[in-house]
């Protein structure tokens, strides 16, 4: 049996409200939330959370390390540089893990786990993407921020809890939505031209799936459509033959469109509440359309996911439309009187790698003292080179001291830099992400996110920030 | 092994000290050749006196030829000097152990700093290629870490603090206003600063030292020389200099309310100038106030308070410029200015004229004209708490 052994979904902390666009601009908007990447975030950043919390999920890499990472975005922060060697490093993977990119378009996910499914070795997939548009457009609104992380394998690889049943595409070349490099906005056709396009492709594969898997549409428990092109996939479940079946809630009314991840997050609120022996099917609507079916098995009901798409939900933060503007380039703002952002130079982040990208520190073996960043000499007791090196991206801390910084270079100042205290011993410095600077108090506790520090020279600079620890 | 000092053993005879501030119209080479020129009046020298130079700077020139070229210094020693904001110490402390070692007969120790060219608000650091990892506080930033870190160690509510960092800019501020040389020369309301826009933490604007140009310098021979020079000299009775570890952001064990890197290099200050009670002894300290928390920190290191008492003494005026032990008699870095390289010899010109008495006699100190006292003390830090480098200077008007 192959299918997926683990799920993730990671929604950014910030919404921002539709009706804050209607109120700013006189038009564009509309009702409800969408999900908002921080300034510190993007494609990148966010599915390494979405695999971290994968593999909390799997009970980590010493349980099971895949073959291969996958990550698939519309949005990826590097051309030419692999992203996904980004998320290799900050998961601390072996070396001789592939890690590839699958990047262009939304459909660009399902090639991943198109590969990863018809591979025969556990293999991982991220999808994520921070999805705009012009102000006042539709996509601005619609779309959302999100990111998702799948393993795919065996049951020898580990606990099938969504049974692979089979699938089947339709493809074709029309103008539904493009983007040259340079845009920080997307292009659409006419839209009733898009469901003209689209539904005839729907039909196909839908047709072709339940019978390449010997289903009818009464044996299907959940129908989850994704796509971009909102008025089709509007139609695509009538398309489909599905209709009469019970759909599966988007969630568009609070993240929006997420693009790449949306049919993997939406698939996770399902599999977030499913029981054994439900069948799912999967209609995604990109450039073609991809059927496919999932089974859920016993052993789901023993699946805990380190953070249900329920509960990402609670605990965010509304930005005002000026502030999402701002971070998202479309309003440039006076930066403060200091010196420009300088990017990490690559020969030092290379040598640091594990600690940069994995937050490795270094353990001293006679005191047991934690050094963050690593060292080779104790600062107890000063033996040399006695060092064993200790990952410490999953250890909660707490709050020693804080201060609010109103002076230093941030998209959103002022800056919270906090010290912090690991659980079982290590001291560290560095900023505090998702939280208001009012709330922030000495003994609160916080966990370790993955971020994008600043781009400087089109260098992203990712290293880690800490956040309020998720109750 | 041991830290012996050179008590006694040399003697500053003459010093220099530019106004600080915005000197738009004067460049590094402008300042030196001021400080140069008023220092070297003040010994009764010519500059072919001089055998060797130790020159400090953080950033606002490289080498020994930034002051050479500017002095047209004839082929002598110039050594260029870095230990971030304690760099003017620095510079001292290695040209008075040039003179202690015998190798010269007469130094001098330079100082400058040009912050004002830049355009920046704040200080600036020079950029060392790394892998982005470094913690991006501000300098504010970081010493603001130490206002919570004290009140709670302490149980001092948060508008106590206030009140206490308040009491030290007010203080510093009136002091400046006594002092020609000073950047801000402006005495400012306790409501006022209280009420300043925060720059970092509790940090108000009136909360941070002065970003400013300046230059100063000294110069100094053995002590059995001095009197060739001045009738008044000023004898080196302790120089003191630590680094640490910089544990204070990797160490949990440290808890932001001191500053062990001061408390160590002060305790060898003590004992090479044979100080016991310092608060008793001392007539008037220069204490690093680059931002307010650190001269509350600072009274307790350098032993002018007990512990978790200092924020008490603050608000009682102990060390007000009428107080028990005037603490920075001419303002200090709030209120003189802090350029970075000049700002410790800028502290030893205020002991160079209230120990000889000839301080304006609006700001003059009565510990030592009517008191007796004979021993002034100059505390210069550099980096942030808990990763820092620290040095205590004892100078006094008579020798033993």
């Amino acid at each position: 049996m192959r299918g997926i052994l683990g799920y993730s979904a990671y929604i950014p902390y910030y919404r921002l409200d539709r009706a804050d666009v209607t109120a700013a601009l006189g038009s564009g908007g509309g009702r409800g939330t969408r999900s908002v990447a921080g300034y510190d975030e993007d494609a990148t950043s966010m599915s390494v959370e979405a695999a971290r919390g994968l593999l909390r999920s799997i009970g980590g890499t010493e349980k099971l390390t895949p073959n291969a990472v996958y990550f698939a975005s519309a949005t990826p922060p590097y051309l030419d540089k692999t992203n996904a060697t980004v998320i290799h490093a900050a998961l601390n993977l072996p070396q001789h893990v592939f890690a590839g990119d699958m990047t262009g378009s939304a459909r660009s996910v399902n090639a991943a786990l198109r590969s990863a499914l018809d591979s025969s070795k556990p293999t991982m997939v991220v999808a994520s993407d921070v999805r705009s548009g012009r102000p006042g457009s539709g996509d601005e609104s619609a779309l959302g921020d999100a990111a998702i992380a799948w393993m795919i394998g065996d049951d020898n690889d580990g606990d099938v809890i969504a049974e692979w049943l089979g699938g089947a595409s339709s493809t074709a070349e029309f103008l539904d939505r493009w983007r040259q490099p340079e845009w920080n906005y997307s292009r659409v056709w006419e839209e009733r031209f898009g469901e003209h396009a689209y539904l005839p492709l729907v039909t196909d594969a839908a047709s072709a799936a339940l019978k390449e898997c010997s289903l009818e549409p009464d044996d299907i428990d959940h129908v989850v459509v994704a796509g971009m092109h909102a008025r089709a996939v509007r139609g695509a479940a009538r398309a489909a033959g599905v209709d009469g079946r019970p759909m599966a809630d988007d969630h568009t009314g609070v993240i929006g469109n997420t693009g790449s991840s949306q049919a993997g997050v939406v698939l996770s609120s399902v599999l977030d509440n499913a029981g054994a022996g439900e069948t799912i099917m999967v209609i995604h609507l990109a450039d073609g359309c991809d059927v496919g079916f999932y089974r859920t098995t016993e052993a789901i009901t023993n699946y805990q996911p380190s953070a249900t798409l329920a509960s990402q939900f609670e605990d965010t933060t509304t930005i005002d439309y000026n502030t999402f503007l701002t971070w998202r380039g479309f309003l440039d703002r006076e930066p403060p009187r200091r010196p420009d952002p300088v990017p990490p130079f690559a020969p030092p982040a290379l040598r640091n790698q594990a600690w940069k990208y994995g937050f490795v520190g270094s353990r001293d073996r006679s005191t047991g003292t934690v050094h963050l960043p690593p060292t080779r000499v104790s600062v107890k007791g000063g033996a040399v080179d006695e060092m064993e090196p200790v990952v410490m991206a999953d250890v909660p801390a707490t709050v020693a001291t804080f201060t609010i910084d109103h002076l230093a270079y941030s998209l959103s100042p002022p800056t919270i830099t906090v010290v912090i205290d690991f659980d079982g011993g290590g001291r560290f410095q560095c900023q505090l992400a998702d939280a208001d600077p009012d709330k922030v108090k000495i003994g609160d506790r916080v966990e370790m996110t993955f971020r994008r520090m600043l781009t400087a020279e089109g260098i992203h600079n990712y290293f880690w920030k800490a956040k309020p620890l998720a109750s | 092994m041991g830290s012996r000092g050179i008590k006694d053993q040399v003697a500053i005879v003459g010093m220099g000290c530019t106004p600080f501030g915005e000197h738009w119209d004067k460049s590094v080479e402008d300042m030196l050749v001021d400080a140069s020129t008023e220092a070297y009046a003040s010994a009764g020298i010519n500059q072919d006196d001089i055998d060797a130079y130790w020159f400090g700077t953080l950033g606002s020139g490289v080498s020994g030829l930034t002051l050479s070229r500017a002095l047209k210094i004839d082929y002598k020693p110039v050594t260029r000097v870095e230990n971030m904001c304690a760099t003017g110490s620095e510079a001292f402390r290695n040209a008075c152990y040039a003179v202690a070692s015998g190798a010269y007969d007469m130094v001098a120790a330079f100082g400058v700093e040009k912050l004002k060219d830049n355009g920046m608000s704040g200080l600036v650091g020079g950029t060392i290629p790394d892998d982005g990892t470094a913690p991006t506080l501000t300098a504010p930033a970081s010493f603001s870490l130490l206002a919570p870190a004290y009140a709670s160690k302490y149980g001092v509510d948060e508008t106590e603090m206030k009140d206490v960092m308040t009491r030290i800019a007010w203080k510093n501020h009136y002091n400046g206003a006594r002092n020609p040389r000073a950047q801000f020369q402006k005495e400012v309301s306790q409501e006022k600063i209280c009420n300043a826009p925060l720059i970092a933490g509790q940090l108000g604007i009136f909360d941070c030292s002065g970003v400013s140009d300046g230059a100063a310098a000294a110069i100094i021979v053995r002590a059995e020389d001095a009197h060739k020079y001045t009738d008044n000299p000023l004898y080196v009775k302790a120089l003191a200099f630590t680094a640490g570890p910089g544990a204070g952001p990797i160490d949990s064990d440290y808890d932001y309310s001191t500053f062990h890197e001061v408390s160590a290099c002060a305790a060898d200050a003590y004992a090479q100038a044979g100080v016991e009670n310092p608060r008793a002894e001392i007539a008037m300290a220069e204490v690093h106030d680059c931002f307010t928390p650190t001269e509350l920190v600072l009274m307790e290191d350098l032993g002018f308070a007990e512990r978790g008492l200092g924020w008490k003494e603050v608000l009682a005026g102990t060390y007000d410029l009428d107080g028990e032990l005037p603490v920075n008699p001419d303002g200090g870095l709030k209120s003189f200015g802090h350029p970075i390289g000049a700002s410790g010899l800028r502290m030893l010109f205020e002991c160079w004229l209230q120990l000889r008495e000839e301080a304006p006699p609006e700001r003059q100190i009565k510990s030592v004209t009517e008191g007796g006292k004979k021993l002034g003390m100059t505390h210069n830090l550099g980096g942030a708490p808990g990763n820092c480098v620290s040095f205590v200077s004892i100078v006094g008007s008579e020798l033993g």
